[in-house]
């Protein structure tokens, strides 16, 4: 077990966290596009009042939702992406630089939405 | 046998031998491998609604201007098209990823293993039930 | 209803071609003829240089595997009546290099699936005065379905990964070393492990499918190895969390 190198522990961890993106974004994310993306915009809902989406971010437990939301579904995207450009365009050679840019960009992702949430006034 | 350090983990070159090329179309060719890279990519719309959300929160936090202007420009034609087919892909997410989770899973009971769609099943209606309780939430302010 | 039905056949003479190309042959249109029927008869009466393996004819050694329409088939099992009356087209399994006509080379195959350590790993070997290893129905059940492949290599033609990367394990080794792995006479997950955590291992596997479609023999190897990324990856958890953990 010792003799793994680094490069092969993470996969499980990288494995672990699309899964989980995946569970989030399979479960939650269709109704939020579908009424944000879809249904407000073509005037068939209401948009929600500012004043009330204000109130509803002052709950800790909004925030800590919005920050998995926002946040676990890009490692799955990122992980799934990472693999079709490889098998799919076979640019095996930018293998390192993919996954950097990939994994990269779900990271990138995470801070700026914990940094949105928790600093919100 | 040949040690471990002299057989390489591939095939070698055997002159002649007939190697086709993978063609970088490969998933063109056949109507499953499309399906499959079309599943793959209904990740690159997750990410896209992400980033929509990220950006209302700010909105948010900028002020009751911003916010408007966020709503105005989901009001966007081109932005409108690209959320309705965000949303088709999306679906097909939850859909693919219900069903492939049912079969990466073995759960026996009494010896028996369990059919993949009684795990499949309760999952669709949680998605359901878990999406109304959030149109609730949502639309009652 | 014709009474023939065309086959066009991918035929590659190395000591002649630079590429295979198809040939076209009318055999008998019978309605309980497979495949196999069809080129048996093109072998022994129209063209005796066409080149393929088979054996058992009956869908157990797994010889006989070839695309139809593009499709991995054993020939062996395929009618030509699901086809009739369009021609049909046959050709070596895909992903593998092609030593003539229909006959591909298996070496690489072979090599996976010896590197799984295919077979039981004991701590101590129990000795045969001591009796058998006992196994309930229920622990047989756990591996059964692993057991039943016939090594007949359709999942290989049916994988994109495999064809795309020449190093991946494939899907028939994978699922032969679950059937050891979760074999209650077993000791030896721990062996194959590092083998199976590698990203030419199971992390390779984008969960395409195609394996267990094609498979006729219901192996389901892409069941076993999404199964198996869960034992690893909360393998990995368990080692984080508990790194004093015993062996």
């Amino acid at each position: 077990m010792d003799a793994q190198p680094t490069k092969l522990r993470i996969e499980p961890l990288l494995w672990i966290l699309f899964s989980a993106g995946g569970v989030v974004a399979a479960f939650l994310i269709p109704i939020h596009l579908l009424i944000l993306g879809v249904a407000i915009p073509l005037n068939l809902l209401q948009a929600t009042e500012y004043s009330s989406a204000i109130g509803m971010l002052k709950f800790p437990l909004v925030r800590l939702y919005l920050f998995l939301l926002c946040s676990v579904p890009l490692f799955h995207a990122a992980h799934r992406i990472r693999y079709t450009l490889y098998d799919g365009l076979q640019i095996k050679h930018l293998n390192e630089v993919i996954a950097a840019a990939c994994y990269g960009g779900a990271v990138i992702g995470t801070v700026v939405a914990g940094y949105i949430l928790w600093s919100f006034q | 046998m040949k040690s471990a350090a002299a057989t390489p983990p591939y095939t070698l070159n055997h002159p002649r031998w007939y190697r086709k090329r993978v063609s970088t179309y490969w998933w063109l060719l056949r109507w499953e491998y499309l399906r499959f890279v079309l599943r793959e990519i209904s990740s690159v719309f997750i990410a896209i609604f992400v980033v929509e959300m990220l950006f209302q929160i700010y909105a948010l936090s900028r002020g009751p201007e911003a916010y408007v202007a966020f709503l105005n420009f989901l009001k966007n034609p081109f932005v409108i098209a690209l959320n309705i087919i965000s949303f088709f892909f999306v679906v097909f997410h939850s859909i693919t990823w219900f069903n492939l989770s049912a079969r990466a899973m073995t759960i026996r009971v009494g010896g028996k293993k369990v059919p993949g769609f009684m795990i499949s099943g309760p999952n669709f209606v949680a998605w359901f039930v878990i999406s109304v309780a959030i149109a609730w939430l949502l639309l009652r302010a | 209803m014709a009474d023939t039905i065309k086959l066009e056949v991918s035929r590659y003479s190395p000591e002649t071609d630079a590429a295979p190309h198809f040939q076209s042959f009318e055999v008998p249109y019978r309605k309980d003829w497979v495949v196999l029927d069809a080129l048996n008869y093109i072998k022994d009466k129209q063209d005796g240089s066409l080149t393929y393996r088979w054996s058992c004819r009956m869908g157990i050694c797994g010889s006989c595997g070839m695309l139809v329409n593009g499709e991995p088939k054993l020939t062996c099992a395929t009618f030509l009546a699901d086809y009739a009356p369009a021609p049909v087209r046959v050709e070596p399994l895909r992903n593998f290099p092609v030593i003539r006509d229909l006959v591909i080379a298996m070496n690489d195959f072979m090599r996976k699936l010896q590197k799984m350590k295919p077979w039981l790993i004991r701590k101590e070997e129990k000795p045969v005065s001591e009796g058998e290893y006992l196994q309930s129905p229920a622990q047989l059940e756990a591996f059964k379905q692993y057991s039943m492949c016939i090594n007949c290599m359709l999942c290989y033609a049916a994988c994109p990964v495999y064809g795309l990367d020449p190093l991946f394990s494939g899907p028939a080794a994978i699922a032969l070393a679950q059937r050891y792995n979760l074999d209650s006479r077993d000791q030896g997950a721990k062996d194959r492990f590092p083998v199976l955590s590698q990203h030419d291992s199971i992390w390779g596997c984008t969960f395409v499918g195609e394996c267990t479609r094609v498979c006729p023999k219901h192996v389901d190897p892409a069941g076993a190895i999404q199964q198996y990324k869960l034992t690893a990856a909360l393998d990995w958890v368990k080692s984080v969390v508990m790194p004093w953990g015993g062996k």
